[in-house]
């Protein structure tokens, strides 16, 4: 890439097209070559931007999503951290005319296409962030089990623990 | 992203959260510990002590009501290809007419979530489980298409998906060439949310359905169980079914 930047350099030197536009890119060693990857909508903190680091996720992504599968099928574990749910509401914009799967520019296919990988994640999930009637619910009773109004429960049981002793006192 | 940060987020999260939270709070402390404490983590698994049933009660379900059914397709979006023999269904209604008196009864059918499901003994492919809380799934990712399971279920409660889909619910992942079946909207019930079509038959105050952990005797399925008679369908097959009716 360096040898490719370079010769640019020196062609456009020569052709005497240089402009301090391209000096900058050059220097900033900008890669073109890759995908074109959309921007995630947040940070996952504030030092890392995905739920692991970039790296890693780029490698490993279907690992963490395969995992996370399989314990929220068979086990009911939903803890949202490596959900693909969360990949698609944090990377994929919820515009109506936003692109869809089958559209290069939707973040899954933008590298899938890239690398010639087909995906078959969303013949049966959302490939964008849906709203839903059911989002909006967790706080009325009426649609609570049990007839006393219980907080939502989307916290593991670490939060429940420092909850109960902390909080409200230890019984 | 550390352990404290995260209960720093939850704490912001839970002071800040509900106003019918931080009331009970204040009114009973003790109330709202033991309710907490009820509640499934989300990073806990289901268990056996729980079995989570259904009781519907037919002497109020009307003849001609269907809320349940528009509920669930809405909540799950079982959209229709005007192919009603196709179409997918995970609850229906039925209507039962005694041919010597004229009388009519009628009620939803649904997956009956058997604690000993034929429709998993039959699938050779292990799509078909059973999960510990007695919820009957199929894990999509699996199955294969073959349909066993559908000619296995005596309650005919079972669909395939004949059409390629688009934006299906985020919690209700379906496709093409997979089976599928009511979930007891497993997405919710983790939640401790009742079912789409409990709450429809609620909020139209009909109150036909009681949903609920059968395995814990103060619970108020339980209670009813307890106090009214109730019938299993097909009690013969000798499936324990998860789903009970009275007045039937
Ligand atoms: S009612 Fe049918 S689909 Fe449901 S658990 Fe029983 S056999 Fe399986
Ligand atoms: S259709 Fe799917 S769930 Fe049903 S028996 Fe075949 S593989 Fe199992």
């Amino acid at each position: 890439m360096i040898k490719y930047s370079l010769i640019t350099l020196l062609f456009s030197l020569l052709l005497g097209v240089y402009t301090p536009g391209t000096a900058a890119d050059v220097a900033s060693g900008e890669d073109t070559s890759g995908p074109f990857i959309p921007k995630a909508q947040r940070r996952f903190s504030e030092e890392q931007g995905c739920v692991e680091p970039t790296g890693e996720m780029r490698a490993n992504h279907m690992e963490y999503i395969l995992d996370q599968r399989d314990a929220t099928v068979h086990e009911g574990i939903r803890t949202r951290q490596y959900s693909l749910q969360e990949c698609i509401n944090c990377h994929v914009s919820d515009a109506e005319d936003a692109p869809r799967v089958d559209n290069e520019e939707h973040f899954c296919s933008s590298c899938h296409t890239y690398a010639a990988v087909s995906i078959d994640c969303f013949q049966c999930h959302a490939d964008r962030p849906v709203k839903s009637r059911f989002d909006s619910l967790s706080n009325s009773s009426m649609h609570r089990i049990g007839s006393a109004a219980v907080p939502p429960t989307t916290l593991d049981s670490e939060q429940l623990k420092v909850l109960s002793n902390e909080d409200f006192g230890n019984e | 992203m550390s352990e404290e940060s995260n209960i720093d987020i939850y704490r912001r999260r839970f002071m800040s959260g509900t106003a019918t939270a931080a009331a009970g709070l204040a009114v009973a402390p003790g109330v709202m510990l033991t309710e907490v404490a009820r509640a499934k983590p989300a990073d806990q698994a289901v268990s056996s002590d729980i079995r989570w049933g259904m009781l519907i009660d037919t002497n109020k379900c009307n003849e001609g009501c269907n809320d349940c059914v528009t509920a669930c397709n809405e909540e799950h979006n079982l959209e229709g290809f005007g192919r009603p023999a196709t179409d997918a269904q995970w609850i229906r209604k039925v209507t039962l007419k005694d041919k010597q008196t004229g009388n009519i009864q009628t009620l939803p059918m649904l997956c009956q979530h058997c604690e000993h499901p034929p429709c998993v003994d039959v699938c050779p492919t292990g799509a078909s489980f059973k999960r510990e809380d007695g919820i009957v799934l199929v894990d999509k990712h699996i199955c294969i298409g073959c349909r066993y399971c559908m000619m296995a279920c005596p309650y005919k409660a079972r669909s395939f998906v004949h059409e390629k889909l688009q934006d299906q619910m985020p919690y209700s992942p379906r496709g093409k060439g997979t089976v599928e079946s009511c979930t007891f909207c497993v997405h919710r019930v983790d939640e401790d949310i009742l079912p789409a079509c409990v709450v429809a038959c609620k909020e139209e105050n009909h109150n036909a359905i009681t949903f609920g952990d059968m395995n814990d005797p103060d619970s108020e399925i339980s209670q009813q169980l307890k106090q009214h008679s109730s019938r299993q369908v097909r009690a013969d097959l000798e499936l324990n079914t998860g789903v009970r009716y009275r007045g039937i």
